[in-house]
């Protein structure tokens, strides 16, 4: 029992001494979609340089709030934020990672990347006017796939979501039925289905369910081994979802046509296009109250930029094209400065 | 005459120390009261401070949408139009549900255990079903989803549908498609939930009956059933609403385990097998992302309208307390 104590205090001193060199630590609020690879990057940069960084993925929205009410360094949204938002609080936006998102389906016999779909027949599913699976608009996307008469089963987040937003975007951007009726938002009132909460829950109501269509994170559907299915994209080219496929979305976007590279990547042209790609932005301010924390916020988000490629791969993000990172750093050292107006952040 | 003059003295010094001790119990008495009644009053201030915080935050959502909030049905945050009345259906139909099972499942097992059960199987059900109330909710949800619903989905709902096909209102009742989760399930998971909590409070009570009236009422012939319907309930009839009440107020309140189960949808189905939503689970799917200030007040108001909801409840066990013992007082 004594050693037990001895063994606790020990701990106890070592967990304090270690809070308190932390005290220099990133701090960031936001989005939980990018969570995993920011975790990633600080475990691998705090190796590297002793800073670590201190994320709390409580979604966009509070992201947004955080960083609006100054009690983080840097917000993290999967929504970019409208120009003049973005001028009324003194924000710099910019672009850190990117994903894909997959329509996941379960049906007995049908193989990942077997099944097609297009936008207009998505959002006819998710707006409840196609409801069997051998529906002729689906017969006529996949001639030779052995459909089912079954009910189909729409499951969608039951929580606000970058991912629901990118993926509402992409309907409304196809089908006007759908951005009359439904509209794009980060929690929107779906016609049919079941809400499951976070991609975990999409994926496993998804899984669970026999009939059941929904849309994931490509990370979650390969994780939980789930059967997404190719897409058509603005091209009319049939694409499945790949790395190469969500980098060519990103690649042909025109990042500079929108404030703070606010540019949706949802239904961009080019033949190898994903439709359902996504970005996810940092929130910081132009005049931080705090210039030091903000430079070693920049440091660690150029060092991610630089070395991050390969992690961000190994957990099925897309990293960000050099082009695109080459705009944003001199963004930052155009826009985010100190109170003297100096640069803090300097391109090397 | 030294006899009396001793006497008097030892009176007088008793009647002295008389006046200590009894001062110090008054002080005693006065310090426990006032600990006491500052115990009690900081719940009352703890309650209004929520009320106030709720009836504050959920200004906004009054203000833009009145009266309407309560019987609207859509909940679209993207033209920023809410409403209430999906939530609150669900959150008393799933109730509604967890009480029509669980109450009569806790009574048969409280009476089981106290009257019929043999000594020593009484000590392992006992032990099993506190157990039960120890689990956290979540195990609850995540169980229900990954378990139960799937079983529910290929075993019962199909069943059910097919069942009740042909009987006109059950139809509807029970109409598919069979998703698995849903607002039964929510509701059946949620039985599951309160029985623990009414099957103790009800075994206590049974307990607290005099053995004497039960052998006097065996003694004139009394069959188990007439005891347990003549002596034991009538006995503990205000035990017994206290149970089923503190199980409704969890029913109503439960969060997690809920959210995992009901599936989650802003809508009022016919069939109790659709997948709805609970208040308690709308606040917890979506006050973390609920970006404009309308749709953060709505959601307090939500909050706001289940306290009420419970406030009713409450108040309408306590009539009912109230009625009971009016009756029984003639």
């Amino acid at each position: 029992m004594r050693f037990m104590s001895y063994a606790v205090a020990a701990g106890l001193a070592v967990a304090f001494t270690v809070t308190t060199a932390q005290a220099a630590d990133l701090s960031g609020a936001g989005a939980t979609f990018p969570y995993p690879i920011y975790a990633k990057w600080a475990d691998a940069y705090k190796k590297e340089t002793g800073i670590g960084l201190n994320y709390q993925s409580i979604g966009s929205g509070g992201g947004i709030k955080q960083i609006e009410n100054k009690t983080v360094t840097f917000g993290a949204s999967d929504k970019p934020l409208p120009g003049e938002e973005l001028d009324k609080y003194g924000l710099a936006q910019f672009p850190m990672v990117m994903g894909g998102i997959v329509p996941v389906v379960n049906l007995e016999g049908i193989k990942p990347g077997e099944l097609v779909l297009d936008g207009d027949t998505i959002a006819k599913i998710f707006m409840g006017e196609i409801t069997k699976w051998d529906d002729e608009t689906i017969k006529q996307l996949n001639p030779d796939a052995k459909l089912p008469s079954s009910a189909i089963a729409v499951v969608h987040r039951s929580d606000g979501s970058g991912t629901t937003f990118n993926f509402t975007y992409y309907l409304s951007d196809v089908s006007a039925d759908w951005k009359s009726n439904v509209g794009s938002n980060t929690a929107v009132e779906w016609p049919v289905g079941i809400g499951a909460k976070g991609n975990e829950g999409v994926a496993n109501n998804v899984a669970n369910t026999k009939g059941s269509v929904g849309y994931v994170e490509y990370a979650y559907a390969l994780q939980n081994k789930l059967t997404f299915t190719k897409m058509m994209n603005k091209a009319g080219k049939t694409v499945a979802p790949t790395s190469e496929s969500f980098q060519a979305a990103a690649a042909g976007a025109d990042w500079s046509s929108q404030p703070g590279f606010g540019v949706i990547l949802a239904n961009q042209p080019g033949d190898e296009s994903w439709p359902m790609t996504a970005g996810t932005w940092i929130l910081m301010y132009k005049q931080p109250s705090d210039p030091a924390a903000s430079s070693e916020a920049l440091k660690f988000f150029a060092w991610a930029y630089k070395n991050g490629d390969k992690m961000a791969e190994e957990l099925d993000y897309v990293p960000m094209p050099d082009s695109v990172v080459e705009q944003v750093q001199k963004m930052w050292s155009a826009d985010i400065k100190d109170t003297a107006g100096k640069p803090i952040f300097a391109m090397n | 005459m030294m006899d009396a003059a001793v006497a008097e003295n030892n009176f007088v010094h008793d009647e002295a120390k008389r006046a200590k001790t009894l001062r110090r119990f008054r002080i005693g008495d006065l310090t426990f009261k006032t600990i006491t009644q500052t115990a009690a009053i900081t719940v009352l201030v703890l309650l209004a401070g929520v009320i106030v915080a709720l009836v504050h935050g959920s200004l906004p959502a009054w203000r833009a949408y009145g009266f309407g909030f309560f019987t609207a049905e859509s909940w679209n945050p993207v033209t920023e139009k809410f409403g209430a009345l999906p939530a609150i259906y669900g959150t008393l139909l799933t109730s509604f549900i967890a009480m029509l099972i669980g109450v009569p499942v806790s009574l048969g097992i409280a009476i089981f255990l106290t009257e019929i059960c043999p000594e020593r199987l009484r000590r392992t059900i006992g032990i099993a079903i506190e157990l039960l109330a120890g689990i956290p909710s979540i195990i609850y949800g995540i169980w229900g989803l990954f378990i139960f619903a799937p079983w529910f989905q290929v075993h019962v709902q199909p069943l059910l549908i097919d069942t009740f096909a042909n009987i006109p209102v059950m139809n509807q009742l029970f109409a598919g498609p069979p998703y698995g989760i849903g607002l039964l399930t929510a509701g059946l998971i949620l039985a599951i939930m309160v029985l623990p909590f009414i099957t103790s409070i009800t075994r206590e009570v049974f307990d607290t009956v005099p053995p004497v009236l039960k052998e006097a009422a065996y003694g004139i012939g009394c069959t188990r059933w007439e005891v347990m319907k003549r002596v034991v309930i009538p006995y503990t009839r205000v035990g017994i609403i206290g149970g089923v009440m503190l199980g409704l107020g969890r029913a109503l309140g439960e969060t997690m385990a809920v959210t995992f189960v009901i599936g989650n949808a802003h809508r009022i189905a016919s069939s109790i097998m659709a997948p709805g939503t609970t208040i308690s689970a709308s606040i917890a799917n979506e006050f973390t992302e609920a970006v404009g200030d309308l749709y953060t007040s709505s959601l307090i108001a939500l909050g706001l309208i289940l306290f009420l909801i419970t406030f009713v409840v409450l108040a309408f066990a306590r009539l009912m307390l109230m009625r009971i013992e009016r009756k029984a007082g003639k």
